[in-house]
């Protein structure tokens, strides 16, 4: 019994882990391709998910709806690189960081001057409720959703390993998060490269936006799932899309363990904090995450 | 004409190490304390005292605070917040456990126990850098306010988390109406902002700076990175406890974990990148823009009221806020990465040449 209700708290954990790794892709794919180090990615998934919401709210097809979100992201991601990344190239990463931290206000209050700020709730059709044969089989309680969140994280980041292994784009993608000089001497528009990974964070911020809705609904909360991310970047590493993904497990992981054997030890309420302190731990050991770019100082 | 340091020379050492090195300048801000001082408290009524200049002289100390961290020491920190929140909480208790205590030994006490918790905070920055620093500093915001709220001690178990502050009284004289604890708190302002200045120009603020432009480098020329990048901290979280004090005690009379959220610490942030990141004048002038700019920005939408008979409601006044301010401190960023400062810099520079061009 005791064995069960730990692999439940554990794949619940992992699972959730999954959530927290989708929104790390985002940071992670504009952080490596231009080294910015993009605080708004909550507010975009916040906008994504509040967008579609309403747009399927206001009778539209739920497809049609989602293509029209895509393309706003996109659009957004354009928007971004053209009027705030391009006037500051060559400012320190800091500045470039503080820019985006503008951005993020721009974004909530955009949001919410558009489509007003009343919480709503989104279905996509696949109902957050335990597995009933895994239930009845062992026992054990996993939400059908969390699988399919799994799933489509999975996808997501098998699209995004082929595109950027494979594809021309990703390729140039990889050249510029490399050496972005050495990028531009050999023919690579680097605003171009911007504008897409902005744009592919923006699709990724709405895949995000959506599996949060339907767990938690969409509402300005949403914007704290970034906070939730932080910690899951630190572990895997701010370069690394496989430690966005390990260190969102770790993280989901020891979050929901330390939330049941832990928390009532000092009271609960520990999850505000704990994850950081798991990421801090974790730097003392590699201070570069797990997969990390390590870097040598010269003088 | 008027503004240049021809003609005046330095005879002595001591001469020329004022801080001031320009006569008019030190006339300037002579004639400023007086105004703050003395014309300030005569002619501004309870409003703009309590409402708008105590607040904007605790954030100045606030982003004066992060300003020695970030700016000089070069470590970008996220918690100011919960700093601030340590020396609003400690200085309530050490005032409630200790009265004999007096209020500004309670104040100081409060500072050093911010300084305290800065330190442990800080010790991950000798291992890491740059953006893994600052998310790492988010922990010491979520685990500071979690344990004031958490642990009822802090409170002096009070059921709703949200405590009064005991009165400001210095030698039997009660600092209880506006202007008193505007001149209060402009002493300490004062007092602490001139520490600073003197601090940044010591031989510890040269070593935070080396420290801030590559610290490799620092270490190599034997600048000890463990006490100077610890230190950063320590007098950052004292200022940052300092104004959390005051926040309370002078500005919003109430001792809450929830004034001190992530918020306060962006805000603080966004004072010291519109100031003039590195600048002690900017932490001032940060302040002021951000403590100004939504009441001028609720003033605005009052004469569109006027103007266009269009009634803006408040959702709509605050999310157009949150742009307008997002927009502004990308502006800035822009057109002046180094903040306010810098402009004030270069209109000094074009003064001492006026009325010739060149």
């Amino acid at each position: 019994m005791e064995l069960i209700f730990f692999i439940e708290v554990l794949a619940g954990g992992l699972l959730a882990g999954v959530m927290y790794a989708l929104v790390a892709l985002g940071f992670v794919l504009i952080y490596k391709a231009s080294g910015v180090f993009n605080f708004a990615q909550g507010a975009m998934v916040f906008f994504a998910a509040l967008t579609f919401v309403s747009l399927v709210e206001r009778g539209w097809n739920f497809w049609l709806a989602l293509l029209v979100t895509l393309v706003v992201m996109v659009a957004l991601g354009i928007a971004t690189e053209r009027v705030v990344l391009r006037p500051m190239v060559n400012q320190p990463q800091i500045t470039l960081f503080m820019a985006t931290i503008g951005l993020t206000f721009v974004l909530e209050g955009l949001s919410q001057l558009l489509w007003g700020s009343q919480p709503h709730g989104l279905e996509l059709g696949i109902p957050d409720v335990p597995m009933e044969w895994l239930s009845q089989k062992w026992n054990v309680n996993i939400s059908q959703f969390d699988i399919f969140a799994a799933v489509v994280a999975g996808l997501l980041v098998a699209v995004l390993a082929v595109f950027f292994q494979k594809t021309r784009i990703g390729r140039a993608l990889r050249a510029v998060a490399d050496d972005h000089q050495a990028a531009l001497a050999v023919g690579i528009p680097l605003q171009h490269i911007w504008a897409i990974v902005w744009a592919v964070a923006g699709f990724v911020a709405l895949v995000a936006g959506l599996m949060w809705g339907v767990r938690n609904g969409v509402q300005f909360a949403l914007t704290f799932v970034a906070l939730k991310a932080l910690p899951v970047l630190l572990i895997g590493g701010f370069e690394s899309i496989p430690g966005a993904i390990l260190g969102g497990l770790i993280i989901g992981a020891t979050e929901k363990l330390a939330e049941v054997y832990f928390g009532p030890m000092v009271g609960g309420g520990i999850e505000s904090w704990f994850a950081y302190v798991v990421a801090l731990l974790f730097l003392l050991v590699r201070p570069e995450g797990l997969f990390g770019e390590k870097h040598i100082d010269r003088v | 004409m008027l503004y240049r340091e021809a003609g005046q020379f330095k005879s002595s050492y001591a001469q020329d190490q004022q801080i001031f090195p320009i006569l008019q300048d030190r006339i300037a801000v002579g004639l400023l304390l007086v105004f703050a001082f003395f014309v300030v408290p005569v002619i501004g009524d309870q409003y703009w005292l309590g409402a708008l200049i105590t607040p904007f002289l605790i954030f100045a100390l606030a982003a004066l605070g992060l300003n020695i961290l970030t700016g000089y020491a070069g470590q970008l920190s996220l918690g100011t917040a919960a700093f601030m929140a340590v020396g609003a909480f400690m200085a309530y208790n050490f005032v409630l456990r200790m009265p004999w205590l007096g209020i500004i030994p309670s104040f100081i006490l409060a500072g050093l126990c911010a300084a305290a918790v800065g330190i442990v905070f800080g010790l991950p920055s000798l291992r890491i850098k740059g953006f893994y620093l600052a998310v790492a500093t988010l922990a010491c915001q979520f685990f500071v306010l979690w344990a004031l709220q958490r642990f009822g001690w802090f409170t002096n178990y009070s059921s709703s988390g949200v405590v009064t502050a005991q009165q400001i009284t210095v030698f039997g004289f009660a600092f209880d109406t506006p202007v008193r604890k505007y001149l209060f708190t402009l002493g300490v302002v004062a007092i602490m902002a001139l520490a600073a200045k003197n601090l940044m120009r010591s031989e510890t603020g040269r070593a935070f700076m080396a420290v801030r432009d590559m610290d490799v480098a620092a270490s190599v020329i034997g600048i000890p990175m463990m006490k100077t990048k610890l230190l950063a901290f320590a007098i950052s979280s004292f200022y940052c406890g300092v104004a959390g004090a005051l926040h309370a005690f002078s500005y919003l009379g109430t001792v809450e974990p929830e004034a001190y959220s992530l918020d306060l610490s962006f805000r603080i942030l966004f004072m010291v990148i519109i100031g003039g990141v590195g600048s002690i004048l900017g932490s001032f002038l940060g302040a002021a823009f951000i403590v100004l700019f939504p009441i001028f920005l609720n003033l605005a939408s009052g004469w569109i009221n006027v103007l266009t008979g269009v009634e803006v409601s408040h959702a709509v006044v605050s999310n157009l806020e949150a742009i307008i301010f997002g927009a502004l401190i990308i502006f800035f960023l822009i057109v002046e990465p180094a903040g306010l400062a810098r402009l004030w810099q270069i209109a000094k520079e074009k003064l001492r040449l006026w009325p010739f061009p060149h």
